[in-house]
């Protein structure tokens, strides 16, 4: 295993509990996505693995290399790509990669080679010479990767690698990194709160509620699991849970119902079959129907079905309650579910 | 940590020397002290016991340590700048020693107040300030305000690191600058001071710079004052520094 981590448990002085006895296993040249909302917990487990930060408890190796015993080993084995990204914004891209280096003890034409492979690799040996300051968001990004890839490290944090990213940006740097894990065998970390990149990135993903996994697996086994295709309803009114359950419930072949708000989920073997008759019992039940969706699992299926509830209202909720940085959200977190 | 110390310094060195209006602007307020003072209180040297030919000659060390305290007790602004960046937590993730960190960051607050150290030196010889032992007086006076630099921007650093907040170094410099340089030589002799300001002097870190630096500007060296100062200062600079490698790991405790 690259990265081992066991009952992780971390407490910030204000008493806000980040990490729960977080324990996570990752097998070499593996992509690995940690998805929560904010606050769940992902940077805390980050920053412990990363050696920023003690656990209160538990204990964590990476790269073969006990984190809190050896913390030097581990940094030599490791490369971090940060939330904020942390490169000196006077300075150019080149002096920031080569600078990175040279803290890895590297040097003379090695590193410059290094450096010139990386710029060009991530492209951005154009704007190479050009102060920080003036990249545009994916190029300062994909500079952050770079700077965490200098002394080709055996094991890649990226925490939240493409947030306030555009689209374009985005895809583009979901292309390299799916290329870094493919080509040069790397152990990649990744946290998220992007269903989308979880799914599309990860070998293996955990997913992370209130500072503790839930649930691990491929994407496509988590899928598997739940049966059959998601039925979801948008009412035209919010409806009383507690009656609107056992209308639903009571349709043949229907399992899983959740009420939320507004909306209705529920898992059919045969979703478009299952269609008619959940329109005509919650017609029966005087209840107005604004949409109908019957979809293939997706990854928000199985945060809901192991969360209990939705991946969106989780981490707008918390999102809501607290404006600083997605580091401190966890008090927010706790206090706002249900 | 020597290689790791100097990379850390070259780069804010070269961040530096990219701004080097920064450093000229700085000496605005020294000038104006040096200046103002100078002429403001210029009949001072005839009060008896005052033991000065020109109070220019007098206020030059006086002003080359203020300015060294409140450049320093800035330093703290930059930690906080690189800690909202994320770079000094991805200083913190490299092999990189905390050591080399904090010794950067000494080291350039060293760099810069040599510089302005320097330039009012120049500028109040030019202004007519004479020093009777040549080069020498002046040079242990730019080293006792690097040391006293170094203090400061150590403890600046410490703050900046636990409290990170940006009200906190500008309480800092609020609370300590003028006190501590009222309460010492910088403007008046020693002979003169009411008896209670002259035991604070005695404990003033401020003030050791000062006795020393006039030790040595002195036209007869006084060696003892200038070593046993000097030395005061010296462990003082090397304990904050160390105290403030040690920070590091209070702020680790917090990201």
């Amino acid at each position: 295993m690259q990265i081992e981590a066991h009952d992780l448990v971390k407490t910030y002085p204000q008493g806000v509990r980040a990490l729960d006895g977080l324990s996570i296993s990752i097998p070499q040249a593996t992509v690995f996505g940690l998805l929560g909302p904010n606050g769940a917990g992902k940077s805390t487990a980050i920053k412990i693995l990363t050696t920023l930060a003690r656990p209160d408890s538990g204990r964590a190796t990476v790269a073969g290399h006990d984190v809190l015993a050896h913390p030097d080993r581990v940094r030599r084995a490791i490369g971090v790509v940060a939330q904020r990204s942390g490169t000196d914004p006077m300075a150019t891209g080149r002096d920031n990669l080569t600078l990175q280096g040279r803290l890895y003890g590297l040097g003379g034409t090695g590193l410059k080679h290094r450096v010139a492979e990386l710029l060009e690799r991530f492209d951005l040996t154009d704007a190479a010479d050009r102060p920080v300051r003036t990249f545009s968001g994916g190029m300062q990004r994909r500079l952050d990767v770079a700077l965490g890839l200098v002394h080709t490290p055996a094991v890649l944090f990226l925490d939240e690698p493409t947030t306030g990213l555009d689209p374009e940006a985005r895809t583009a740097l979901w292309a390299e990194i799916e290329r870094l894990s493919a080509d040069e065998r790397l152990t990649i970390l990744l946290t998220t709160h992007y269903l989308e990149e979880a799914d599309r990135l990860a070998d293996r993903l955990a997913i992370v509620d209130r500072g503790r996994v839930v649930v691990e697996g491929t994407p496509d086994v988590l899928k598997g699991e739940l049966r059959g295709d998601a039925v979801h309803v948008e009412l035209r009114s919010t409806a009383n849970e507690g009656a609107l359950r056992p209308v639903i419930g009571g349709v043949p072949g229907i399992v899983d119902v959740t009420v939320d708000g507004r909306r209705v989920s529920a898992r059919a073997d045969d979703g478009a079959a299952a269609v008619p008759g959940i329109l005509a019992a919650l017609d029966r039940a005087g209840v107005a129907v604004a949409t109908v969706t019957v979809a293939r699992p997706s990854l928000d299926d199985v945060y809901l079905r192991h969360v209990g509830r939705r991946f969106a209202d989780a981490d707008r909720a918390i999102s809501h309650t607290d404006d600083s940085d997605a580091d401190t959200l966890v008090g927010a977190g706790t206090g706002g579910h249900r | 940590m020597i290689a790791q110390t100097w990379w850390m310094t070259h780069r804010q060195l070269k961040a530096l020397l990219r701004q080097p209006a920064v450093l000229v602007i700085t000496l605005v307020q020294p000038i104006v002290w040096l200046f103002l003072f100078g002429n403001l209180f210029r009949h001072i040297i005839e009060l008896p016991g005052f033991g000065s030919g020109s109070y220019l000659d007098y206020l030059v060390p006086g002003v080359v340590v203020m300015n060294a305290v409140s450049s320093s007790m800035w330093s703290g602004m930059g930690v906080i700048d690189e800690i909202d960046r994320g770079t000094l937590n991805r200083f913190l993730t490299t092999p990189v020693s905390r050591g080399a960190i904090m010794n950067a960051n000494v080291i350039v607050q060293a760099v810069s107040v040599a510089f302005q150290s320097v330039m009012i030196v120049l500028l109040g010889w030019a202004a007519g300030a004479r020093f009777p032992n040549g080069a020498a007086g002046p040079v242990a006076l730019v080293v006792a305000s690097i040391l006293l630099g170094t203090t400061f921007s150590a403890l600046s650093n410490v703050m900046g690191m636990t409290l990170r907040q940006r009200e906190s170094i500008i309480g800092l410099s609020i609370f300590l600058l003028l006190p501590l340089t009222f309460l010492s030589t910088a403007f008046m002799a020693r002979s003169l001071m009411p008896g209670w300001m002259q035991a604070i002097a005695s404990v003033n870190p401020v003030n050791w710079a000062l006795e020393s630096a006039r030790g040595a500007l002195a036209a007869s060296v006084d060696w003892g004052t200038m070593l046993v100062h000097g030395s005061w200062l010296l462990v003082l600079a090397a304990a904050l520094v160390w105290f403030a490698t040690r920070t590091f790991r209070t702020y680790q405790r917090t990201v």
